[in-house]
């Protein structure tokens, strides 16, 4: 099926700013669902509040926009009650991480079977560019205008220890393997986390004077590097991308319906 | 020969059987004194019959847990107490925005904050329809004894589904933990309303957020084969969202119009004695035994005194109250806070002067007593 298909033409022109990095997500994740051959109809999407979560509107699957942080909750009730479908999240830094941290965290711990995208651009961009959990010493942000005291979070190592059996990296620089990832993240049965480092020209470029969005895109080339690389263990600044967990592990609505099994059949 | 549909239950465990009863095949929750009897029942009961029990992180957690179930197609629900009912406000004003029916239980606790976890009181009422952001309507039940939990259980999923919308049921502690008999409905003795799915078939052009000419709006299950959109924003016909000031306030129209132009058929209450009856007590909840209670001994003295029942709290009927209370020489209202329902009731009637309230905030369960004294008071006999 051509991409096209996929998305709802008739809600475009989208929301988002030139160069914000979530359309190259949105991008990335059609055509990751097109090499999966998936149908529409098996597919949900469920996002909170914030830009990246307004890819729900634009895709022509189930979809379900619903509170700031409180999309994997939603998500955790659909796919319990509908076990069979596909269920993607894509989430804000903030939405995944500030807000909705809580959800997040207990998610991976159950291990159901969703895909988490976090669209990390280190700031609160719908809001108008407050400082995020992910955002980092020193930033600068429209609530840290001299410079952000608050340490981020390092998603991957956060997923990981909460239990996520699929946790991976990338950016919309590397949109060849974003697309690879999200196609792995999907197949996985279990949580999986995705962090995609995606720029906000309109707010952090700006306030951090890092230039323009291209620019924002070469910093991700200039600074990241496959996992385990040699250039890693020179410059250890530099951020690590590609898959970093990906186990077999019991997954929680099939665990449930071993408790279904032995409910009936009376203990 | 011992009847096996009557039961010496917990007003959580009716409340719970009653659910199932009326359908429910879904539950979150997370766990919260005076409720958790119901979650503890139900993480026993659902699996039994396939249904699904969750116990979430918290209560923002199972309510939007629930609200995403629901569009699968199940039955859901969840039960609290005021803490955790707080907690769940948010997510409340979602499933209003979005039309999305669930059952939320509040078995009440004294308030606010963390308050008197196991004690009486009724404090959540104004809270139950006020509580989440922005215009909204709502419709809450409530119950005085373990018949009518069960009854007004299946009424709270019937009306969800009828109205597409969040219905409260606000219990109290004296109801939910308080034992007494029970006869449990056959089968089938109950009318239960399925919810209403659409006709259009796939292919068809599909409007989730138009409503049909009764005012019902016809749901399509998530995995079925009509994709659209479902947001708490603002939304046009296909649940798009839209800032549209036309869409915007037909759609807030429709969301409290839908509830409160049918109040009638929403309003349930009980009467007592209300034909010739001077003084009449509203009351509600397990308030309401004790009100009973003095009627009833009132009564053998000969004096007029009636007692009228209320359970549906929201949409408030304040038509049906004014009708009933118009030869009413006092109103007395006996409710466990500082006089929420009390508030209604001097809207509702024609001489707001004649109303008075009996009640107890103390977290102590209110007495035939203490509204003995009320009465004794204001009817100028002295205490
Ligand atoms: C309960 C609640 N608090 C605050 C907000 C306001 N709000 C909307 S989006 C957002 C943050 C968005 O940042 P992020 O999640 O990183 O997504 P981005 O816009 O950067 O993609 C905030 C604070 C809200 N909608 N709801
Ligand atoms: S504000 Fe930032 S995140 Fe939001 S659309 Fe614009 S560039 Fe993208
Ligand atoms: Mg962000």
């Amino acid at each position: 099926m051509p991409i096209k298909d996929y998305i709802r033409e008739r809600y475009f022109p989208h929301l988002w700013c030139s160069g914000c990095g979530h359309g190259i997500v949105l991008g990335s994740f059609l055509r990751a669902i097109q090499q999966l051959g998936l149908s529409k109809n098996e597919i949900v999407m469920v996002s909170g509040i914030g830009c990246s979560s307004r890819i729900t509107g634009y895709v022509d699957f189930h979809t379900l926009h619903t509170l700031h942080g409180r999309a994997l909750a939603f998500a955790t009730g659909v796919k319990m009650g509908l076990p069979e479908l596909n269920i993607i999240v894509p989430m804000g830094d903030g939405d995944a991480l500030a807000i909705g941290g809580n959800h997040f965290i207990h998610t991976a711990r159950r291990n159901i079977d969703i895909t988490a995208i976090v669209m990390n651009n280190r700031i609160y961009g719908m809001t108008g560019g407050q400082f995020s959990p992910l955002s980092g010493y020193g930033i600068k942000a429209t609530t840290a205008p001299y410079f952000n005291i608050d340490h981020d979070f390092d998603v991957v190592e956060l997923a990981t220890a909460a239990g996520a059996s699929f946790v991976a990296r990338t950016t919309t620089y590397h949109e060849k393997q974003l697309t690879n990832i999200i196609t792995k993240a999907i197949q996985h049965v279990g949580f999986s986390v995705v962090e995609v480092l995606t720029q906000c020209p309109t707010y952090f470029g700006r306030k951090n004077d890092i230039g323009s969005a291209v620019d924002m895109m070469k910093l991700y080339k200039e600074k990241t590097t496959p996992r385990g690389s040699k250039a890693k263990k020179e410059n250890p600044d530099l951020i690590e991308r590609g898959i970093f967990v990906q186990k077999e592990m019991p997954e929680y609505c099939n665990e449930y319906n071993k408790i279904i099994e032995k409910a009936m059949k009376g203990h | 020969m011992m009847n096996e549909n009557v039961k010496f239950f917990q007003g959580n465990e009716t409340c719970a059987e009653a659910a199932l009863y009326a359908g429910l095949d879904f539950f979150a929750g997370y766990p919260i004194t005076p409720s958790s009897e119901i979650a503890e029942h139900l993480s026993h009961r659902l699996p039994q019959i396939g249904g699904k029990f969750l116990q979430m992180e918290d209560e923002i957690a199972s309510i939007c847990a629930i609200i995403g179930a629901s569009l699968t197609g199940h039955k859901v629900m969840t039960a609290t107490s005021g803490p955790g009912f707080s907690l769940m406000q948010e997510a409340l004003g979602y499933a209003i925005m979005t039309e999305i029916p669930c059952v939320i239980v509040n078995v009440q606790r004294g308030g606010p904050s963390t308050g008197l976890p196991t004690h009486a009181s009724q404090g959540d009422v104004c809270q139950t329809q006020w509580g989440t952001h922005g215009d909204h309507a709502i419709i809450a039940l409530t119950a005085s004894n373990h018949q009518d939990v069960f009854a007004m259980t299946v009424d709270a999923f019937n009306l969800a589904e009828t109205y597409r919308t969040p219905v409260i049921l606000l219990f109290d502690e004296v109801v939910g933990h308080m034992r007494e008999r029970l006869i449990l409905p056959k089968k089938g003795e109950v009318p239960l309303v399925k919810r209403l799915r659409t006709s259009v078939e796939g292919g068809v052009d599909y409007h989730p957020y138009l409503p049909r000419e009764d005012g019902r709006l016809p749901m399509s299950d998530f995995g079925g084969v009509h994709r659209y959109n479902v947001t708490g924003l603002f939304h046009d016909m296909w649940g798009f969202p839209s800032d549209n000031p036309r869409i915007v306030q037909d759609l807030l129209h429709q969301l409290v119009d839908k509830i409160n132009n049918n109040v009638h058929q929403i309003a349930r209450l009980k009467e007592y004695y209300l034909e010739d009856a001077t003084t009449i007590l509203i009351s509600y909840g397990s308030s309401a035994r004790s009100a009973l209670h003095v009627v009833e001994n009132h009564r053998l003295r000969g004096d007029r005194l009636g007692l009228l029942e209320l359970q549906t709290l929201w949409p408030f009927p304040y038509g049906l109250i004014r009708e009933k209370c118009v030869n009413a020489k006092y109103i007395v209202v006996v409710e466990m806070n500082m006089g929420q329902i009390l508030r209604e009731v001097k809207m509702a009637v024609d001489q707001p002067e004649k109303v008075f309230l009996a009640n107890r905030i103390d977290g102590v369960f209110i007495t035939p007593m203490d509204i003995r004294n009320l009465l004794g008071l204001i009817q100028g006999k002295g205490v």
